[in-house]
């Protein structure tokens, strides 16, 4: 789950870690008021979920509450990559001396969050990294032992940093470690964190995200401290019809798990396949060998026949879709003759005839002679586990090729 | 011989009076396996198919009269940083943790006091191990007659992040005569308890195991970590790896998930072509198909 800029400021700041003394608004008059309350020079930030703010004219300066206003208008109306801000961010403009970065992210390989300091603050780490490597600390944290400031410590004096700053960097980082520990995260950043003119450190952007297998346990932070609805999840990805019509079909029976998705795929032989890995291999397999998949979908579990069925329907249902391949890896637990009860029913129920439609099917699995004879009764070519995934994959692609021919 | 299991080990099941649970209980009974005890708490006193229900780890240890070597673990995702801790803190030194969704921060915790106890976990979001014609720990396979058309005891280790893969890739081996040493469904969530690398050394040991099959896919630093582990550490056993998923490099795929939570891919190095090509930089041959992989195991051990 990803945070807008101004949430993400507040979870900095929950944690201890100094923040400007900054407003989140809706209108150009909540934005006025908050640069009276300021009474300086503003910095205006549409607050979206994407990257490449500055360079869109979403970030603009202004001297006076009045040009405060008028820049939250504009930007308040103003889309980044087709999505509209929630509002904006007003914003000291700081006098700043240096600045650093500061973030602990997942080293999936050493299993421990790894804190990461740079007093190359302001531009991408990963950059710096490549450029000057010399210029970045890092060091990892226990999951168990509590975070020493020492730890935080010698990560930034890696980078060469001493004296005050050093002091006054050690606690943010610190702090930064505990609450990518303590709130789920899987990526928190301050960037810049800036040493002002007067010596002070304050976090000038975050940047956080939270694991969404954690956001059932965050809800102090996620309801109360932040006021984010449950049914906010902030997932920008719009799922396509088909891919709502199978989450229906599996959301209203709790028999076996189906799945489907069709973004980026656009072809004519539609996949009923299953499960996780073996959905992955196939896919690949009819690519590889010149087919072009309508969809991705993973079928098991022992799924009821209205399910396979279900899946089987909103397959051929899709644009362009000629043909249906049914195959899977050796599942033992799901019922051959059930998958075939419902991938037949799908047919016939849409006035297609099961042998002209399904291309294949592999099912090595559960009660396979039961299956057979229902296949056979209607004709459709089957095979078992002595045929590969590639090969039936193959075989589907060939007909489906001499079919369009 | 075998990695990690074989006919004497000792186990039990967390969560045994859930239906996943029941299931797989049967199944590793009828195959062969010593299960000595169950724990779902407030059920003491019941039985599963005959192995008798504790409330804790301890009382199960207590009931068998000494130290008990695995459990797996099938409780719910909130729950299972629980039940692993209490299952190490009894002296338990394998754990195969079957439960999908559970947060990664809790993962890093289990593994790391795994780590302090000279525990291994297995998982989580897997199937579990199996060692053909002896005993299995988890899912694997299926029931016991399903598992002995997939498995025969032979020559191959098998690590699979894919539960499903790993049944599908020994049985061609078995079907093509070289069998398999041991089979690890090792998981598919982006941090799991024992990686390729980490288990290599148990195969390398193993005088069974003559040559290594993996099952791989986008998402992670899994396989870069093995390709650095073959080169450092001179391994005796070739290796033949699959990708799958090779279609998630596509442009219009970029940022989505497919199969398991540990695909999705957070870096350019985590890409499937970025990654067989790792691979093989450090000698291991990555297959095209699914089916080469006999001749080209059968190749490799001759070779």
């Amino acid at each position: 789950m990803r945070f807008y800029e101004y949430e993400a400021r507040k979870i900095v700041e929950l944690a201890g870690i100094p923040v400007t003394k900054y407003g989140f608004c809706q209108t150009a008059d909540e934005a006025r008021r908050v640069a009276e309350d300021i009474g300086g020079p503003t910095v205006i930030k549409s607050q979206v979920l994407t990257g490449g703010r500055m360079k869109a004219g979403g970030v603009q300066f202004a001297d006076t509450p009045e040009e405060a206003a008028e820049h939250a208008a504009n930007i308040l109306e103003l889309e980044i990559n087709g999505l509209r801000p929630v509002g904006v961010l007003v914003d000291p403009k700081a006098e700043i001396k240096q600045e650093y970065y500061a973030g602990v992210v997942w080293d999936g390989t050493a299993k421990k969050p790894l804190m990461l300091f740079s007093d190359m603050g302001g531009i991408d780490i990963e950059q710096v990294a490549e450029d000057h490597p010399d210029h970045v600390g890092r060091g990892h944290i226990s999951n168990l032992l509590p975070v020493g400031d020492f730890e935080a410590k010698q990560v930034i004096a890696a980078t060469g940093v001493t004296g005050s700053q050093l002091n006054r960097a050690t606690p943010i980082l610190a702090k930064l470690a505990r609450l990518f520990r303590d709130n789920d995260m899987l990526l928190a950043e301050i960037n810049p964190l800036a040493e002002l003119t007067d010596g002070t450190f304050v976090a000038l952007d975050a940047h956080m995200e939270m694991e969404d297998e954690a956001v059932g346990r965050q809800k102090k932070l996620l309801r109360k401290e932040l006021g984010i609805a449950e049914e906010d999840t902030r997932d920008n990805y719009v799922p396509s019809e088909f891919e709502k019509n199978v989450k229906a079909i599996d959301a209203a029976d709790h028999r076996g798990v189906i799945q489907g998705k069709d973004h980026g795929f656009k072809g004519n032989l539609g996949l009923v396949i299953g499960a996780g890995g073996g959905s992955l291999t196939l896919t690949d397999a009819v690519r590889s060998q010149g087919g072009k998949p309508a969809n991705y979908s993973e079928i098991g579990g022992n799924p009821s026949v209205a399910k396979a069925c279900g899946l089987a329907k909103e397959v051929l249902q899709k644009d362009g879709v000629e043909k249906i391949a049914v195959m899977m890896s050796i599942v033992s637990n799901t019922r051959v003759d059930i998958v075939a009860r419902g991938v037949i029913k799908a047919c016939l129920e849409l006035g297609k005839d099961p042998a002209e439609t399904i291309a294949i099917f592999r099912i090595p699995g559960a009660w396979e002679d039961e299956g057979s004879k229902i296949l056979d009764h209607y004709g459709v070519e089957y095979c078992d586990r002595t045929v590969s995934l590639w090969d039936a994959a193959g075989r589907a692609v060939a007909k489906i090729q001499g079919a369009s021919a | 011989m075998s990695i990690l299991l074989d006919k004497d080990t000792t186990f039990i099941v967390q969560g045994i009076t859930g239906r996943e649970a029941i299931n797989l209980t049967r199944e590793c009974l009828d195959y062969g396996s010593r299960i000595v005890g169950g724990v779902t708490p407030g059920r003491k006193g019941r039985e599963v198919h005959g192995v008798p229900v504790f409330d804790t780890v301890a009382q199960a240890v207590e009931n068998h009269g000494g130290p008990i070597d695995g459990s797996v673990v099938t409780v719910p995702p909130g729950f299972t940083k629980d039940a692993v801790i209490e299952a190490i803190a009894n002296g338990i030194k394998l754990l195969v943790i079957v439960t999908e969704r559970i947060p990664r921060g809790d993962v890093a915790e289990m593994v790391e006091f795994a780590d302090m106890h000279g525990a291994r976990i297995i998982g989580p979001n897997c199937l579990g191990l199996i060692v053909p014609g002896v005993c299995k720990m988890g899912g694997i396979g299926g029931p016991a007659k399903d598992a002995a058309k997939s498995y025969e005891p032979g020559v191959v280790g098998v690590m699979s992040r894919s539960g499903g893969m790993t049944t599908e890739i020994s049985s061609s081996l078995t079907a093509a005569g070289l069998g398999v040493s041991t089979a690890v469904s090792i998981g598919g969530d982006a941090i799991i308890g024992s990686t390729y690398a980490e288990l290599m050394p148990y195969f390398e040991a193993d005088e069974q195991t003559k040559a290594i099959v993996i099952y791989t896919e986008p998402g992670g630093r899994m396989e870069a970590q093995l390709a650095e582990w073959k080169t450092e550490n001179n391994s005796r056993l070739p290796i033949v790896a699959f990708m799958a998923g090779k279609f998630m490099d596509d442009e219009e795929m970029q940022g989505m998930s497919f199969g398991h939570a540990g695909t999705i891919v957070e870096g350019k190095e985590d890409s499937a072509n970025e990654k067989i090509k790792r691979l093989e930089e450090a000698g291991i041959r990555v297959v095209e198909r699914i089916d080469e992989i006999p001749d080209v195991v059968k190749e490799r051990i001759e070779g």
